[in-house]
């Protein structure tokens, strides 16, 4: 065919030189470097959609998303997680206390940790004036930024001529509500469980973030003696936990776990750790009666708001979590039928021009 | 170098008030100050050192991109809008503010370099009436230059004087308007007698002239010398740009410098193209606004609503911002800060990366070796780096001939000499035949020129054995011309013909013996055979387009006058006498065989006169010559009367060298469905012989129209005519569509003409496309014309070319490609879409027009098929991905405004925003814009349907682009929702929830970095190693900076920048979100991957199937080979002589020769009226705009003839041994094939001899082959039809 042989010949013809460089001193020849890349003849690897191809990935999508699916299914349902919905009641500092039957608490089974949360549904932690109403700086412990803050903080950044600290809206509404719980013994005394306050926070935030200003200074009310606490709190940052000095002021764990703003305005986090027995014998929560006793601080009627307590064991992938083992089921039955479909197409429609015979 | 480029005058210019007219004296320059002229200093650079940036940056800013981002950047600056930081917009800003602003920097560095070597060139300027060198900048006008042989022209000057006679000078402007031919100026008669540079210096006249203009060919002004009045005119000018030929020196006045020169005048501001993608393009990005703005607005409507409901109610937690006291004004802001946030929907790299693949694509042009003419020593040039993907659309063709489809070399190249035909033993087997050993004239010749090229050795042992016809027959060729010689040394031989084919004839008559070697106006001088003649030249009856013949009658030095006369055979076999019937049948057969091989015929006779006939004839001229009216007519019927009873000596055949590979170009072009019209100045002849030899018509065409009807009506009727054939003919194949057909009169429906499925083809003639290009039957033309297969314009003003193309470009939608190498091509060059120069002989305007330029017309089907085809499908493929991977970016936006109370809180950490398009995404897909192919560069020559996607803009266009915007948003819902479903409830494996924002932002942004990675893994067809380093180069350095961005040691250095701390360890290192981003990655690509599959199996694209084929069964191809067509032998007039009268008188006046060797009563004698004055007189009444005279004559003798049946069989020698070459790759019995193929294509005529062929040949090898082919081609005489022959070879 002519084009093929056009390339021929122009190959032929042209040789370099024939005439370009035809003498000992003769013009540099402007010919361009024949290189692969200048060229474009760059080796390549050229995939093509075939059905030797596309319809094995399909299968093969199918037949590994569904049973990692029915593992993560099986998983989470076997993972147990109990919710009370806290029926709030508006007045404040009251105490609200809910029993929990026998038949919702946690199995006798479970002898790993139980993690205590609390939700919050309709808070806009996500909201933009919310997220960057904060300083960074100052709760990392930098001194000129305690005492002037970000103007990113406004208005929570001054009070009475003081500086807040720790300023900006998410640190002046920490959720401040207290939850305890008691079991229930089959001879009607109440137990306290006892809730671990550590641990409940990334690690790189308890001990990169968040820094409590003055170093190595113990005394934290000397520290924030300047600045004014946030409107909403009842105590200083100094006071969070005056128990224990590496859970105090802003290095404070519910603090912290507070300031990780959530993304959704529904969002629960993580409140106590009830510890796994050492003896590895007896459950954490051995099956009976509880009570939640719920010191009542945090205003959500305003704006509509609602609060939970969940208690949730965990596996290796989490908390509980369906929805990730349904889509993975979901999403492998739809790629094996696709690929069925796909198959089925091919064969009854396809095109079997896939031969040499190409028309021009 | 950068001439054409934008001129920016000096600032100072634009101050000076608008010239009404030039004063100018001479040696004055105090005089001259005083109208403060620009200086001979040009400055094509917009820039200096200090200027720079600022002048750049407010250039860049009138780019509505760049001004829409500053605006953005602006909006950030407002902490109640800002919704993203400062550096998110200010970053790719000034990332792409600095790309463009070094690439300026470069140009302007470049021009600056060309600027100082053009200013600091030398001149000699009469300073004080000494000589002295001066740079070019600082000529001034009002100076007096002296210029050399060969020197440029340094500023438009007045040629006062030279050292030839009569001030004449020589002056190639190919510079200025490409044109190669010498052009003479004349200097006053009053001037040019000053002579010596001491009188020069004593000149003080004053030029009164016209402003600075741009007008090549005029100049009007008024010399005033001691009292006198002269007019001045174009013909006393030499402009700059132009080179000093053939004239040891001149003195010139400058009149205009630098800035004012024509030249600079002319090389003004190229008007800026555009594609049609970029067309598209801002309308899409047009739209896109609109888009933003509709999500902008329903988010701020969103925004006042949940302010209203549930904002106001969480005051408690999160107040308003002070100035914001109401839920609307809230609204409002919140409209703004999305804008802000979704403007990534368009991105500002969008341009720069655009910009990007395109100078890719150009330096892949300039690369390309197959592009390269080792010849002339040029590789292919893209001078417009933004045009690159319209390469991959264009539908029509406008192409120029002379110089672009040939080559504009004239070769002798068969002659009949009393009835025996001599010639180019050309033969079948092509390759080897062909290099038959040229003759070798040189030794017995000293004085042959050694380029030229016979191969017939019959007929040099002809001139050897004396015989005397033969002897006669280069006699007249070398007697009967107007070439003026020169002879540098002895035996040098120089030839300036005016004409090629002139040329051509004079220089075969030199190598057979007959050399001519000087003239004065009286004589020629020959060499016949080693021994020197002189005739006396008794008068030369001049060539023009009516007589379409020129005679000499000279003495010899024996005294015998005779005539000799050349000419068209249709003329001069008129005026043959009688006896010459036999010879003349004889004659006019190898004529037509000559014709058939699309050559130019001329016929050559003598005429012995007797003193008497002589003397009674001179009277009669000189009569004539010194009549005042009508002196044209009268001459032609004195010329006429002696041309009578002329003995036919033979007929010459010059071929009209075309460009290598011109015929399969035009083959494989329009297969891809390309329309070609031939756009020429030249005659119709000529013309429509090219375009069989091009093979553009054919002689199996439905019919040819030729249109050259000189007023409206005929012209109007004529293209009716033409339109009611190809309807009948429609008709008749395909029956039943008469009821159609009916409403005729008026315009047809194009749809109609679009359906003719003859092939048809429309000869135009320029008188005729003068009246076809009126507002009222442009229409009529147009459809006619493109239901054409081959359209041909010939005799067409440079006008009108640009005409043409507009007309197509503005009625059909199309994209149009205008090619050409001369300064009349440039008008049609810069108006169709993409203009291409070709590189070659002629000047170099055509080129500095062109947006490509290179040196071979076939390399045009490279530069489509090849470099525009895959510049179209990657700047498309780009562009989908572009977008999808902008709106899979930027819409998760959208959904998140419904989960953060529309607040315009971001999904992704800011870095990220920043980042993605500049650094995450970027080269992968800019990799794929450049490097992307889908069938490798053979294939798309070999199937040229593959070039039809993008004439019929299918690949990217607003259906396209819609799918990508629904398959970008389609990912950004998955993207967003399934993290949502996902980690609204899942904890780390240590119980801490993974719902807050950071993680959700990570997993989200890792989840589109690896999709986007994905569907560009998909969409890559070509993965170099390139393409797998930066798509996996991208990934690593997402991952990388994004741990490096979360690291401690980047908080603890900025703890307010950076507090995504710890989000990337925390968030990777947990399976559930891996798996989430495996499970959005399957999600967002199973679908596309499902329907993609699907199209390629129920409906593959050309292209898929020839990748498949190519890739996958790796079969061999089918030896190609189109079916040869049938030579047959109807007679063309090959009548073509690239002439110009009037130089004939310009021999006898002896004006151009030189004082010494001319006596001077030879021209004493004679009337002294300005031969210039009658040759521009001539020559403006044959330019075909004049429309007072029309050439009647061209008309009468050439109407149109039945369709022409052959092709030329030179053109299928050459097709012949394209499809001869693969075939030396295949098996011996492919081989026996492909050769039939070629005897049939060549003999073509004996149904009979071939089969024998075809049967010989399954056993016997290509000796045999070659004696069949012999014996077939002595055999057979008839045409045969084809096809079933062709059936039969398949078996």
């Amino acid at each position: 065919m002519m084009a093929s042989s056009y390339n021929a010949k122009d190959e032929d013809g042209h040789h370099p030189g024939s005439v370009g460089s035809g003498g000992p001193g003769a013009v540099k020849s402007k010919k361009p470097d024949n290189t692969a890349f200048k060229q474009q003849r760059l080796p390549a690897w050229q995939p093509i959609l075939t059905a030797g191809t596309v319809l094995p990935a399909f299968f093969m999508i199918g037949l590994i998303f569904i049973p990692i699916g029915i593992g993560l299914l099986v998983t989470s349902n076997n993972i147990k997680e109990f919710e009370v919905r806290a029926v709030a009641i508006a007045t404040s500092y009251s105490c609200e206390c809910a029993s929990l039957n026998n038949r919702n608490s946690p199995r006798t089974k479970d002898f790993s940790n139980v993690f205590m949360y609390y939700g919050l549904s309709n808070f806009y932690q996500n909201h933009r004036r919310y997220v960057k109403s904060r300083d960074d700086s100052q709760l990392n412990g930098d001194k000129s930024s305690l005492l002037n803050p970000s103007k990113e903080c406004e208005p929570y950044r001054t009070s009475d001529k003081k500086s807040i600290a720790p300023c900006g809206a998410i640190a002046n509404s920490l959720f401040n509500d207290t939850l305890e719980l008691f079991y229930i013994h089959p001879n009607g005394s109440r137990i306290a469980i006892h809730l671990v306050k550590t641990g409940i926070a990334w690690w790189t935030d308890k001990h990169v973030k968040f820094r409590n200003p003055g170093e190595n200074n113990n005394n934290l009310s000397i520290v924030f003696q300047d600045t004014s606490k946030p409107v909403n709190w009842r105590k200083p940052v100094y006071e969070l936990d005056p128990s224990d000095p590496d859970n105090n002021g802003f290095i404070n764990e519910d603090f912290i776990v507070w300031m990780r703003t959530a993304a959704l305005p529904t969002f629960r986090k993580l409140y106590r750790i009830i510890q796994k027995k050492k003896d590895n014998m007896t459950p954490t929560l051995p099956p009976g009666n509880y009570s939640l006793e719920v010191i009542y601080n945090y205003p959500v009627r305003s704006f509509d708001g609602r609060k939970r307590m969940i208690l949730s064991t965990i596996s290796w992938m989490g908390g509980k979590n369906p929805f990730l083992g349904i889509a993975y089921i979901t999403v492998g039955s739809v790629c094996f039928f696709l690929g069925v479909v796909l198959l089925i197409i091919h064969h009854k429609y396809g095109n079997r021009n896939n031969n040499a015979d190409i028309p021009n | 170098m950068d001439l054409d480029t934008v001129i920016y005058l000096a600032i100072w210019d634009s101050h000076r008030p608008p010239e009404e007219e030039r004063r100018v004296r001479a040696n004055d320059r105090d005089y001259n100050e005083k109208f403060q002229y620009a200086s001979n200093c040009i400055m094509t650079s917009k820039y200096n050192i200090i200027t720079f940036l600022a002048v750049n940056l407010f250039e860049q800013f009138q780019e509505v991109a760049n001004t829409y981002f500053l605006f953005l950047l602006i909006l950030q600056l407002i902490p109640q809008i800002s919704s993203l930081s400062w550096f998110t917009t200010i970053v790719p800003l000034v990332l792409v503010l600095s790309i463009t602003a070094v690439k300026d920097a470069t140009d302007d560095y470049f021009r600056h370099k060309s600027d100082n070597q053009v200013n600091n060139r030398q001149s000699q300027v009469l300073i004080g009436g000494i000589l002295q060198k001066e740079k070019w900048m600082n000529v001034r006008v009002g100076d007096i230059i002296k210029l050399e042989n060969n020197q440029f022209v340094a500023a438009d000057l007045l040629l006062l004087s030279s050292s030839e006679p009569h001030g004449l000078c020589y002056i190639e402007t190919a510079e200025l308007d490409g044109e190669t031919n010498m052009k003479v100026r004349q200097s006053l008669s009053v001037t040019s007698e000053l002579g010596d540079p001491n009188n020069l210096a004593q000149f003080d006249g004053e030029v009164v002239c016209e402003p600075p203009n741009n007008k090549l060919d005029r100049f009007c002004g008024t010399l005033y010398w001691k009292d006198c009045k002269y007019p001045l005119s174009n013909q006393n000018m030499l402009l700059r740009g132009c080179v000093l030929r053939n004239t040891e020196s001149c003195y010139g006045l400058v009149i205009f410098a630098g800035p004012d020169t024509k030249l600079m005048q002319n090389s003004g501001r190229t008007k800026f193209k555009r594609t049609s993608i970029d067309r598209l393009m801002n309308t899409l990005v047009l739209w896109i606004f609109g888009f933003l703005v509709c999500m902008g607005v329903i988010l701020a409507i969103g925004n006042a609503v949940w302010e209203k409901e549930v904002g106001a109610l969480f005051q408690s937690f999160l107040p308003w911002d002070p100035p914001v006291d109401n839920f609307l004004f809230s609204a409002f802001l919140s409209f703004w800060s999305y804008v802000i946030i979704l403007n990534t929907v368009v991105p500002i790299s969008l341009y720069v990366s655009v910009e990007v693949i395109r100078l890719g694509h150009s330096y892949f042009i300039n690369w390309d070796r197959r592009m390269f003419c080792s010849r002339s020593n040029t590789a292919a040039e893209a001078r417009t780096t933004t045009l690159n993907e319209e390469l991959g659309q264009v539908e029509y063709i406008f192409s120029d001939k002379t110089g672009t489809l040939t080559q504009n070399i004239m070769t002798f190249n068969k002659c009949s000499i009393n009835g025996h035909t001599y010639g180019e033993v050309m033969n079948i087997l092509g390759a080897q035949q062909k290099r038959v050993q040229a003759l070798d004239f040189s030794a017995w010749n000293p004085l042959a020129a050694r380029d030229f090229c016979f191969y017939d050795q019959s007929l040099l042992d002809a001139v050897m054995e004396g015989e005397p016809a033969v002897h006669e027959f280069f006699r007249v060729l070398s007697l009967c011309h107007t070439v003026m010689s020169e002879e540098k040394s002895e035996g040098e031989l120089l030839y300036k013909a005016q004409s090629p084919d002139e040329g051509a004839l004079v220089t075969a008559a030199r190598n057979f013996g007959f050399v001519f070697r000087s003239r004065t106006p009286g004589t020629v001088t020959t060499q016949e055979l080693g021994k020197a003649v002189t005739y006396t030249l008794l008068a030369i009856l001049d060539f023009n387009n009516i007589r379409k013949r020129m005679s000499v009658i000279v003495r010899n030095p024996e005294g015998r006058i005779r005539l000799y006369c050349k000419g068209a055979d249709t003329v001069l076999f008129e005026r043959l006498h009688s006896c010459n019937h036999e010879l003349m049948n004889v004659t006019s057969d190898h004529l037509n065989e000559y014709a058939g091989d699309g050559l130019r015929t001329l016929a050559v006779a003598y005429r012995d006169l007797s003193e008497e006939q002589w003397e009674e004839w001179s009277e009669h001229f000189r009569g004539a010559d010194k009549a005042t009216d009508c002196r044209d007519d009268r001459l032609a019927a004195a010329y006429e009367e002696i041309e009578q009873d002329m003995m036919l000596l033979g007929a010459t055949a010059i071929e009209d060298k075309l460009q290598e590979g011109v015929p399969e170009t035009i083959a494989i072009l329009s297969l891809a469905n390309i329309k070609i019209w031939v756009l020429t100045g030249d005659k119709q002849e000529t013309a429509v012989n090219i375009g069989y030899s091009c093979k553009m018509l054919t002689d199996d065409m439905t019919e040819i129209f030729i249109v050259n009807g000189h007023t409206v009506q005929s012209v109007r009727e004529e293209l009716r005519k033409a339109r009611e054939r190809m309807l009948e003919s429609t008709r008749t194949r395909d029956g039943g569509k008469e009821a159609e057909a009916q409403g005729w009169g008026g315009a047809p429906p194009p749809s109609l003409l679009e359906s003719i499925s003859g092939e048809f083809a429309l000869i135009i003639s320029g008188h005729s496309l003068a009246h076809a290009l009126e507002a009222d039957m442009e229409r009529e033309f147009l459809e006619t014309a493109c239901a054409c297969r081959a359209v041909i314009c010939c005799r067409v003003t440079p006008l009108q070319k640009a005409l043409v193309v507009e007309l197509v470009k503005r009625h059909k939608k199309a994209v149009t490609l205008a090619i050409g190498d001369g300064a009349n091509d440039v008008s049609m060059i810069k108006t169709a879409h993409i203009g291409v120069g070709i590189s070659g002989q002629e000047g170099i305007q055509a080129v500095l027009a062109s947006d490509y330029s290179f040196s071979q017309f076939r390399f045009l089907q490279r530069l489509l098929l090849v470099h525009g085809r895959w510049s179209y499908l990657r700047m498309c493929r780009f562009l989908c991905y572009f977008f999808y991977k902008n709106f899979a970016f930027t819409m998760v936006h959208f959904w998140f405004g419904f989960f953060c109370g529309f607040s315009a809180q971001t999904v992704y950490d800011q870095y990220f925003i920043t980042l993605y398009n500049i650094v995450y995404t970027s080269l992968p897909v800019l990799a794929m814009g450049i490097f992307d192919q889908d069938v490798p560069e053979q294939r798309s020559l070999e199937y040229p349907k593959l070039y039809e996607p993008g004439q019929l803009n299918l690949l990217f266009n607003k259906r396209e682009f819609f799918i990508c915007i629904a398959q970008g948003i389609y990912t950004s819902v998955v993207l967003f929702f399934i993290p949502y479903g996902v980690l609204s409830h899942a904890t780390q494996s240590n119980g801490v929830p993974l719902a807050d924002y950071q993680t959700f932002a990570v997993t989200t942004a890792t989840a589109l970095v690896i999709v986007v990675s994905v569907q560009i893994a998909l969409d890559t067809g070509y993965w170099t190693a390139i393409n797998h380093f930066f798509i996996w180069g991208s990934l690593g350095t997402y991952f990388t900076i994004l741990f490096a961005m979360h690291s401690s040691i980047l908080f603890n250095i900025f703890p307010k920048q950076f507090h995504f701390l710890g989000s990337a360890h925390n968030t990777l290192g947990q399976p559930v979100v891996w798996l989430t981003i495996a499970l959005a990655t399957v999600i967002c690509i199973a679908p596309v991957l499902a329907f993609r599959f699907l199209k390629l199996d129920l409906k593959p694209q050309l292209s898929d199937t020839v990748r498949h084929t190519q890739l996958v069964l790796q079969k061999k191809r089918k030896p190609g080979g189109r079916a040869g067509r049938g030579v047959g032998g109807s007679r063309r007039s090959g009548y073509a002589f690239a002439h110009q009268e009037g130089f004939g008188e310009l021999i006898t006046s002896g004006k151009n020769m030189r004082l010494s060797s001319l006596a001077l009563a030879t021209f004493a004698s004679r009337h002294s009226s300005s031969w210039i004055d009658t040759l521009r007189r001539k020559k403006h009444a044959n330019s075909p705009g004049a429309q007072n005279t029309p050439p009647t004559g061209e008309n009468s003798t050439t109407s149109p003839q039945a369709p022409p049946l052959s092709t030329s069989s030179s053109a299928a020698g050459e097709a012949e041994q394209q499809s001869n070459e693969p075939v030396l790759a295949h098996s011996p019995d492919e081989i026996a094939l492909s050769a039939i193929r070629c005897t049939v294509r060549e003999v073509g005529e004996c149904s009979t001899a071939t089969v024998q062929v075809n049967i010989h040949l399954k056993t016997s090898s290509s000796t045999n082959y070659m004696q069949i082919h012999h014996t077939c081609k002595s055999t057979c005489t008839s045409i045969v039809c084809y096809s079933t022959l062709d059936r039969a070879l398949i078996l």
